[in-house]
């Protein structure tokens, strides 16, 4: 009797499930693509008004902040004045709330989640329930790790690496940062399950993985590498959680002592168990970071330059090998620890090996422009500053991969610098990029040209503004995670005047963010309408129609593949592109 | 649009969704033990003593517990092939067995872990007791997941043999598939902390 009700309601699948099923607790790849796309950016920007405010203290150490200092309250910032006690627990938040509550959720689960079931031509992801729970676990550990704020002694406050012993004798926060985040792993191993599933079975008739667009390789790898990563990171929250909570010592030596007591703990753990176990997850989580930021560049390059890829092939076989290789750097962080010449050699070695498929990738995206007429449209302004931002960021590491100059340089504003060139410059450029290239698919309009290019400039200038003088100062050795910038140290007194300037940079850049917000806003309303294929794609997304309705609809015809991602310009064609879905007699 | 190959497999890889699904789930399963079983040699290798399990552990309840976990390993195969061969009924009791197996393996190991808090063994007393609670505690908790899994599908989830018989014994397959690691898990945990 069941079977001829369900085939009563074909429509089910397609809408006509009222509001709360449609667009919040929605089954559809699009819709919870955009949901995670808007509480990323939420969340990047809440991550980086901490930081605008730890830079007030960094610029004017003692001063109350201006404007907000009264409404922190006196556990925070009595008189407006920061304590050191929040200052850490904005530091720590900032670095949790970037990497795993804003870049990863933008990256992989909005545009991973949006832009990937449709290139691959796919009606939705294999498994859209556990699609949904990915989105509202994530969304759980957010609200988790934000409410840590308000509980007594604050969030939590050992850095977003969470070194041990400090973050087991640390207040409550931590302990809620912990749960957060046992949350935000559930989240990413529901992903990307769900995304290797989808691509390795969803792929349409015709596409072979050498057809795949690179941005759905630049996915797949990044899902490996957060479903085989992640678990170790799991594993140590598990036990830091046993620490706390149980009152084990699998991360607490013998004999601690603490504020001149000593600790009642069984004392035997390791310490530096937690930091390798936390960097192997947290090294390959850098090409998390950065692998969907190349899968966007590389489409947004190919489609402006109207030329295929420059080595398509050996952009694959590095993103892969990169994806091993991510496996077994991890100690280069742990350099000063002590573990041995022997143990460094290693890592360093597997550090330079691991440089080479990066520059592999780099150098195909540079030589892809070669030759190209370059449309300059304001996402390919974003692709394009990309190359050379990730390119500072991932030259300055050479240094820190090797053990001599690192101990020189471990910790201090020099590898803030490298890391944020990658991910801030670097990723966030491209996801920026991102935004607007894929704007018109989702929304059916284009995002203003003339904001959109005055937002680049801004942002482009102040952000390199904010991050070229930490490595100055890196290099005159000050310290990373200082309450006052270093002003107590005489080393740092020669270069302590950049802490103003890259304060009022970094508010500037901040100011900048307001032309985005204003033209997100704007275009969802009165951008100018364009069609499906607005930029002449070659990819399936474009073959979608534009904003694809919901619930599993997204091609009216089920595409079928019949050559690679990126035929543009080829010769005896009457256009510049041939969609991969065009048959075979239209060339 | 359906989502395809949520039954049958795909020719290309020759696996249907969910199953590819399952693999990809265990693999990560693999990483979590696979750190926690290497903290547990790094901590015993750092360690200035480190007691034999057997000092400290119950091997023959450990003994009989493997059993139980490698029957229901038994009886989950048969209660797939039951299905396979097209008997629902048989499916019932090999699928029940399974379950009871996992219930009585949990009425055991709450034997030991109450003996254990008799003697005043808590996790916070060694790092030994912490890593032996730590570890079995998480695959208790696995077991209670497969517990939960294989009722449901003994229970209401079986109306689907009604509507999609071979959807729902795919659905039993994966089932299985877990609950064959976490038996092996266990085959693992035995000897690493009782035994050696």
């Amino acid at each position: 009797m069941s079977a001829p009700a369900a085939h009563a309601h074909p429509a089910g699948h397609s809408g006509g499930h009222g509001f709360w099923r449609t667009y919040v607790f929605s089954q559809d790849h699009k819709v919870i693509g955009v949901q995670y796309g808007i509480t990323a950016l939420l969340f990047l920007l809440f991550g980086f008004t901490l930081m605008m405010i730890m830079r007030w203290q960094l610029a004017y150490p003692g001063q109350a902040i201006p404007l907000i200092g009264k409404f922190l309250g006196d556990s925070r910032a009595p008189d407006g004045i920061m304590l050191p006690e929040f200052y850490n627990q904005l530091g720590a938040m900032h670095g949790t709330i970037m990497v795993f509550l804003g870049v990863v959720p933008l990256a992989v689960g909005a545009f991973g989640n949006y832009v990937m079931p449709l290139q691959i031509g796919a009606p939705d992801m294999a498994f859209p329930k556990l699609n949904m729970m990915s989105y509202w676990i994530y969304f759980a550990g957010g609200v988790t790790m934000l409410s840590s704020f308000f509980i007594p002694g604050g969030a939590a406050a050992s850095g977003w690496t969470s070194y041990a012993p400090l973050s087991v004798i640390a207040t409550t926060g931590q302990t809620v940062w912990l749960f957060g985040m046992i949350c935000l792993i559930t989240s990413s191993l529901l992903g990307s399950v769900n995304f290797i599933t989808t691509i390795f079975q969803l792929r349409a008739r015709g596409l072979a993985f050498m057809r795949l667009p690179f941005f759905v390789w630049a996915q797949l790898v990044t899902s490996f590498l957060l479903l085989l990563a992640f678990p170790p990171l799991e594993a140590a929250g598990v036990l830091q959680l046993m620490d706390r909570l149980a009152g084990t010592s699998f991360f607490m030596p013998s004999g601690l002592v603490v504020s001149g007591q000593p600790l009642a703990n069984s004392g035997g753990g390791s310490p530096l168990l937690w930091q390798h176990l936390f960097w192997f997850l947290a090294h390959p989580e850098v090409y998390v970071l950065i692998l969907p930021a190349m899968g966007i560049v590389a489409e947004i390059i190919a489609n402006n330059t109207r030329k295929p890829l420059w080595g398509y092939r050996s952009m694959v076989y590095a993103t892969v090998f990169l994806g091993f290789m991510s496996f077994i750097v991890w100690a280069h962080h742990m350099f000063l620890t002590g573990m041995g010449t022997a143990i460094s050699s290693f890592f360093q070695a597997t550090t330079m090996i691991i440089s080479v498929p990066s520059i592999v990738i780099l150098t195909a995206l540079f030589l892809s422009l070669w030759g190209g007429s370059i449309r300059f449209t304001t996402p390919m302004l974003f692709a394009l500053a990309f190359l050379p931002m990730f390119g500072i960021g991932g030259l300055t590491g050479l240094p820190l991969g090797l053990a001599p100059s690192d101990i020189h340089l471990h910790d201090t504003y020099y590898v803030i610098g490298h890391f944020h060139y990658v991910v801030a410059p670097g990723t966030l450029m491209a996801l920026f990029g991102g935004i607007y290239y894929w704007f018109p698919k989702v929304t059916g309009r284009k995002m203003s040209d003339a904001l959109g290019k005055l937002h680049f400039w801004l942002t482009f200038v102040f952000i390199n503004c904010v991050f070229m003088p930490m490595f100055i100062q890196g290099l005159a050795g000050v310290s990373r995670r200082l309450y006052d910038g270093g002003a107590q140290y005489a080393h740092a007194q020669g270069v302590l005047h950049l802490n103003v300037f890259m304060s009022v940079a970094a508010w500037c850049l901040g100011l900048a963010q307001i032309l985005f917000i204003v033209n997100f806003f704007w275009s969802m309303r009165k951008g100018k309408p364009v069609g499906a294929n607005h930029w002449e794609a070659t990819t399936l997304d474009w073959a979608a129609t534009s904003s694809p309705p919901l619930a599993h609809g997204n091609f009216t015809v089920v595409p079928e593949v019949h050559r690679g991602p990126y035929e543009y310009s080829v010769p005896g064609n009457g256009r510049d592109f041939v969609p991969q879905n065009a048959p075979a007699e239209a060339h | 649009m359906e989502i395809p190959y949520t039954v049958d497999p795909r020719p290309d890889t020759g696996v249907y969704n969910a199953k590819l699904g399952v693999w990809l789930f265990l693999a990560s399963e693999v990483m979590l033990f696979g750190a926690l079983f290497s903290s547990y040699v790094l901590l015993r290798v750092g360690a200035v003593s480190w007691p034999h399990g057997y000092e400290h552990l119950n091997i023959p309840l450990a003994t009989v517990n493997t059993v139980v976990l490698i029957t229901s390993s038994v009886t989950m195969v048969m209660a797939w092939a039951s299905l396979a061969m097209g008997s629902l009924k048989r499916f019932r009791i090999f699928m029940g067995s399974t379950v009871a197996l996992a219930l009585v393996f949990l009425v055991i190991k709450g034997f030991e872990y109450a003996a254990k808090f008799e003697h005043g063994l808590y996790p916070s007393g060694s790092t030994f007791m912490a890593i032996y609670f730590t570890l079995t505690g998480l695959h208790a908790l696995h077991i209670v997941g497969g517990i939960i899994v294989n009722s449901y599908l003994l229970g209401p989830g079986s109306r689907m043999w009604r509507t999609q018989p071979a959807r729902f014994t795919n659905r039993v397959e994966v089932a299985g598939l877990y609950w064959h690691f976490v038996d092996l898990v266990w085959i693992f945990l035995f000897p690493v902390l009782y035994l050696l």
